[in-house]
């Protein structure tokens, strides 16, 4: 998921940066400290852009090629920024078979990427997800921590509308 | 004291639902009603009914409020909490009879079920250690370190006959007396906890953690104890953040009371537990995978031998239980083994939590002892099928499991009976499909999770699964042929034979059950080219009934395709000429479908 490389240039700032070193001295010693180390980043940054990672690297002495294995491993992990609202549509089996297929289609065709991508205004970023285990609400989607459960496609316009600055 | 007990479910599928306002709400208008040195306000874990959401229940009189909204509370606060009238209006509708309130035990979604792992799910407040404590919370830890030698407790699991409870059904006692005899001279063992909860569609691990936190931590000291362990880890999806917040608090708070930590009991025993987030990888359940993880590398599994209880996390002796299997364990050593082993059918012992979801009236989180049949599962506590829709298939077991058709309804449900009809047990997810749901779809559904999923360290897991998905999807597009389907069974046997770990063994199961069970559908797909549960796109065909269509044009206008035109038939008794629909044309998208009112259009 996700092991393209971005087109879109790192605006990383010296704060950030700061925050990043700071949670690699933290973990650095523990065992197993990569992992931690990865998704603490990815909070600060959004992402996890090469550049990241080369830090991540050179600071934990962990060799690049280790870092971005890890990275590309893991489905949470991105290489590609998120837009300002981030949709994930479930399609874990219960969603599934009660039409989050549809719901993921629509979404696509309406703002016109594809499952994994970014609109060019940076507003909106949609991926599948699997589960999130409001299996009793099914079908669900969430617009950053916003939850939206028994949809149908009809809904959808509406959601998004809700999203319009 | 309070004089009254509100009880709001903060579980995930009801805070998903709007839960948190609602305790919010409440504690406002409690307030606003001085009140607040009468009613306490608990959140809870979940209470199992998640169709309902959210949740609320008013104790003495256990009155359970279903589906509350933010606008309903002022009324239950003034009239209820305030006057000692129950609005029975906004009540469970079930729990309402001619003489008043019935408790919720008698209710059918409630009646036959055994709740042990999930005994304090939405009983206790999950981030208040006291409250557990004061369910006999910590009594089974006291009791293991203070009156039971570390083989009187692993006996006393082996005679209970507990088997793993994250699908493979390996004898839990078993597992523990490997990790303790193995290597005697061991200078570090670890016990490691799979919360990582992979499979859609399931979601009994995560409860448990955001109802009842303790029970797990307790259970992992026990553990600890009986293999001479001294250290825990608990891997948990990153995807539950509910369930990660309460496990930090109740590590917290066990450290506090010093239940975790150096010398606890005053018994010499140190134990200590750190949590791991895992980053979503469905191949981190399998138990080789998960430790590579924890030790921050690619969650890539390893070849067993040597197993884990040899060589685990970091190269040591490890076991590996799955949540609910730890949340079993405190209640066997205090109520024994005999006890436990009284429930449940011959070879599996206890209940088993099932998340039950799809096509069901009360979607929820059911406990049941084990040996029920998936009739009483799906009909009575699950309440049927929405919409008089019929039962079609039960998948079990998530992406390693399959569907059990109608005809194995009253199959007791076990470890081995359901080996034996082709599928397996699983971590608990249950979910019922109906004739609209097409078994060749689904089939496609999962391989396509498993080939996504796939870790692609060995060949006949990273390639096979991919193929298997080609085939399924030739023949979902009316392309395939029987030949294909042939290919497609060997192929399964193939991958099962010679894949490295569980994930790959397991994932031609779908594949293999429903062309078991539902081979005509496969059939129907190839050979007449038809979808007969109308999912499959390319092989329907949208038509028009003349005789029903009223002339109003609303599909004709929704048409992306502009492939509806007017005709010039005027059906008997109608005003305007009927519709048709250019199948040349036609994109079956089902826009046309949504918007007919008279139901006059057709998907075959």
């Amino acid at each position: 998921m996700g092991s393209t490389i971005s087109s879109i240039p790192f605006a990383g700032t010296p704060e950030q940066e700061k925050q990043l070193l700071e949670v690699i001295a933290a973990h650095k010693t523990e065992k197993g400290c990569l992992m931690p180390i990865l998704q603490k980043a990815q909070e600060i940054y959004g992402y996890l852009p090469i550049e990241v990672q080369t830090i991540i690297a050179r600071e934990t002495g962990y060799p690049l090629e280790k870092v971005y294995g890890v990275v590309t491993f893991y489905a949470q992990f991105s290489l590609n920024p998120k837009g300002k609202y981030k949709i994930s549509v479930c399609l874990g089996t219960a969603c599934y078979v009660k039409g989050s297929g549809d719901l993921y289609n629509k979404l696509q065709e309406v703002l016109g990427i594809e499952g994994g991508g970014c609109t060019p205004d940076g507003k909106f970023s949609l991926e599948a997800c699997r589960c999130i285990g409001a299996c009793g609400l099914a079908p669900v989607l969430t617009v950053n921590e916003d939850v939206y459960g028994r949809l149908v496609v009809d809904d959808i316009e509406g959601i998004l509308a809700k999203y319009n600055d | 004291m309070y004089r009254s007990h509100v009880l709001v479910c903060g579980g995930t599928g009801c805070t998903s639902s709007g839960s948190a306002k609602i305790i919010e709400t409440l504690q406002a208008e409690i307030d606003k009603n001085g009140l607040h040195d009468e009613v306490q306000v608990v959140k809870t874990g979940c209470f199992g009914l998640c169709a309902l959401g959210p949740i609320m229940i008013v104790y003495p009189e256990g009155s359970f409020y279903s589906m509350v909204k933010e606008e309903d509370i002022p009324e239950i606060v003034s009239e209820h909490l305030l006057k000692g009238r129950i609005v029975s209006r906004l009540l469970y509708q079930e729990t309402v009879t001619d003489d008043g309130i019935k408790a919720l035990n008698d209710t059918s979604f409630y009646k036959k079920q055994l709740r042990i792992a999930l005994r304090n799910c939405g009983v206790i407040n999950p981030e208040n250690i006291d409250e557990y404590i004061g369910t006999d919370g910590y009594a089974a830890l006291g009791k293991v370190l203070t009156e039971m030698t570390p083989e009187q407790v692993i006996q006393e699991i082996l005679d209970s006959g507990l088997r793993g409870r994250g699908g493979g059904g390996f004898p839990t006692g078993m597992k523990w007396k490997l990790a303790r005899n193995i290597v005697p001279d061991a200078d570090q063992k670890y016990v490691c906890c799979n919360a990582d909860e992979g499979d859609p569609g399931a979601f009994m691990d995560r409860s448990v953690l955001e109802g009842d936190p303790h029970v797990v931590l307790e259970a992992m000291a026990i553990a600890g104890y009986a293999i001479g362990a001294n250290q825990g880890y608990i891997y948990v999806r990153a995807e539950y953040p509910i369930a990660i917040q309460r496990l930090e608090i109740a590590i917290n708070q066990a450290r506090e009371y010093g239940l975790l930590g150096k010398n606890i009991f005053n018994s010499g025993f140190d134990f200590d537990i750190d949590l791991r987030l895992g980053a979503g990888a469905f191949v981190c359940g399998e138990e080789t995978a998960l430790m590579t993880s924890i030790e921050g590398n690619r969650g890539e599994p390893r070849p067993r031998p040597p197993f884990p209880a040899e060589k685990g996390l970091y190269g040591k002796p490890t076991i590996l239980n799955n949540v609910e299997t730890y949340a079993n364990i405190p209640r066997i050593i205090l109520n024994g083994a005999k006890w436990f082993s009284e429930m449940g059918t011959e070879k599996s012992k206890g209940t088993k939590v099932f998340a039950l979801g799809g096509k069901i009236n009360n979607t929820g989180l059911v406990e049941v002892p084990m040996g029920t049949t998936l009739r009483e599962v799906v009909e009575e506590i699950g309440g049927g099928i929405p919409n008089g829709k019929k039962f079609k298939a039960a998948q079990t077991g998530g992406p390693s499991g399959g569907c059990i058709p109608a005809e194995h309804f009253d199959v007791p449900i076990d470890y081995d009976n359901l080996i034996a009809i082709g599928s397996m047990m699983g971590s608990g997810g249950l979910i019922v499909m109906d004739e609209d749901n097409c078994m060749v779809d689904i089939a496609k559904f999962f391989l396509e999770f498993t080939v996504d999923e796939s870790c692609g360290k060995c060949t006949p897991c990273r390639v096979g699964t991919k193929r298997l998905y080609e085939m399924l999807d030739k023949i979902t597009k009316g392309q395939g042929t029987l030949e294909d389907i042939d290919k497609m069974e060997e192929l399964c046997y193939y991958i099962k034979a010679n894949s490295l770990c569980g994930l790959g063994q397991t994932a031609p199961n779908p594949v293999l059950s429903t062309l078991k069970f539902f081979r005509d559908e496969y059939i129907a797909h190839v050979v007449d080219k038809k979808c007969p549960a109308g999912v499959c796109k390319d092989l329907l065909q949208f038509t028009i009934e003349k005789d029903k269509c009223i002339g109003c044009g609303m599909c004709a206008k929704q048409c992306p395709a502009n492939a509806i035109t007017r005709t010039d038939y005027i059906a008997p008794g109608k005003k305007l000429a009927a519709f048709e629909i250019d199948p040349a044309k036609c994109v079956k998208c089902g826009a046309c479908i949504e918007k007919c009112k008279p139901g006059a259009i057709y998907k075959k």
